[in-house]
């Protein structure tokens, strides 16, 4: 049974890890459209660094949800339409596990790079400099949390042909506290308060999403799986 | 009550939007025994074979793998049983052996797959995208899990879809080898099989009984 367990996980993650490794490209547009959204910024609104630097915490952050988001529909859609999804569902173990893989190669692929690639976009959009690590940080918590809460949304929405924009309105309210700490860090920390209070918030949530949501996936692509 | 069958259905009954679309009334796969399930078109045959494996729940029915429901043997049964649907679950960007890899999900030796896929005809393809196979080939990978898998039960929802002639005799020679060594093979398909011993289940949806009468 244990090792059901473990194997589950690991083969899944590496599955998917291995899937985007082939398609490099898909796997690069999240990171692409984060970079590329966030040029328009200046652009649209103004290149005056003291204006942008008001903002830029709350760019990054909305961004980083928008690319997750658009990202994760698709968590579930390629296993449900080649009939991987029904294999797991009858094969002898324990669902979360794979669940919990799959998401934590989304993570991975998706919230990981944006984190490393935030730091040059806070330079872009003159975020104060006190504010690149609460920045990073939460934005690696904050992330994880984003996968997690979308692969919900995800397997909500597998059946459906378009379910893209029922998905953005299923998990955008699921995302709002997670804004709400992601960028409370960064602010904290560019007015030199104590921004580990909202981090440890935002870390508080990836634990109770850790716990909650794969059990929560299981269950969701049950019940479609049965109609 | 003596040896009880692998698999016993009673009074199953699966509807969908008030049409009965699976009822069987009573039904036995006994080890060694290669059951065809026949039926035209829309009749049934894959629903049946989805709620064997536990995919679809019945509304009524239950049904026995070895003499205990297996709502309450889930987990062993499910060991026990592999399922080959029309889906093939065939990742195209990965090659054949990745393939077989996360299928089995357990310590696969890279020799093991290799030789299985050698068997089906596909040796010198292994290593390939599976996107650049051909449509025959991709089932052959998927059907390589057959060789690999210590399942006693097989349920193959059309297996031969694709598959050349020479494909279908090995697959055949497969299904005898696998009942011959104590197992047994439940198939939906169309084609006359050149197996020993083969019984044949007929299946006939309410939809269609209507249909025709």
């Amino acid at each position: 049974m244990r090792k059901y367990a473990s194997n589950g996980f690991y083969a899944y993650l590496r599955r998917d890890l291995l899937q985007s490794h082939r398609r490099l490209g898909e796997a690069a547009s999240p990171l692409i459209f984060f970079v590329m959204a966030s040029t328009l910024v200046p652009l649209g609104i103004t290149p005056d660094p003291a204006s942008l630097a008001e903002i830029a915490s709350g760019i990054i952050w909305v961004f980083a949800l928008l690319a997750t988001m658009l990202s994760v529909g698709g968590l579930f859609a390629g296993d449900y339409q080649d009939g991987s999804l029904e294999q797991l569902l009858i094969s002898p173990q324990i669902l979360v596990m794979p669940v919990l893989g799959k998401v934590t190669a989304h993570w991975l692929i998706t919230g990981l790079p944006l984190t490393l690639v935030s730091p040059l976009l806070g330079l872009m959009l003159s975020l104060p400099e006190a504010g690149y690590l609460p920045m990073t940080a939460s934005l690696a918590l904050g992330t994880a949390c984003l996968s997690l809460l979308g692969a919900v949304g995800a397997a909500l929405t597998v059946s459906l042909q378009k379910g893209g924009m029922l998905l953005a309105l299923i998990v955008m309210p699921l995302y709002m506290p997670v804004i709400i700490f992601g960028a409370a860090t960064v602010q904290y920390g560019i007015d030199g308060l104590a921004w580990t209070a909202p981090l440890a918030i935002l870390g508080a949530m990836l634990a109770a999403a850790i716990a909650l949501c794969p059990l929560a996936i299981a269950s969701v692509l049950r019940l479609t799986s049965i109609n | 009550m003596g040896n009880p069958s692998l698999i016993s259905i009673e009074n199953l009954r699966f509807e969908r939007d008030d049409t009965t679309v699976v009822s069987c009334d009573q039904l036995h796969v006994n080890v060694g025994e290669i059951l065809q399930i026949e039926g035209p078109n829309g009749s049934g045959k894959t629903t049946l074979l989805r709620l064997l494996t536990t995919a679809l729940q019945p509304q009524e029915g239950t049904i026995l793998y070895c003499g205990k429901s297996i709502a309450e043997c889930r987990f062993e049964y499910l060991s026990d049983i592999l399922f080959i649907g029309h889906q093939s679950a065939v990742k195209l960007t990965l090659t054949a052996e990745e393939n077989l890899a996360w299928m089995a999900e357990s310590d696969l030796s890279s020799a093991a797959s290799l030789r299985a896929l050698e068997s089906l005809g596909l040796a010198g393809y292994s290593d390939i995208p599976c996107y650049k196979l051909s449509a025959g080939q991709q089932r052959r990978v998927a059907l390589a899990r057959l060789l690999l898998s210590d399942a006693r039960l097989w349920y193959l929802d059309e297996p031969f879809t694709a598959i050349d002639r020479d494909g279908v005799k090995l697959l055949e020679r497969c299904m005898e080898d696998h009942v011959s060594s104590g197992g047994a093979v439940v198939v939906s398909t169309h084609q006359d099989l050149d197996v020993q011993d083969v019984r044949r289940y007929s299946v006939l949806g309410e939809s269609l009984l209507r249909a025709y009468s």
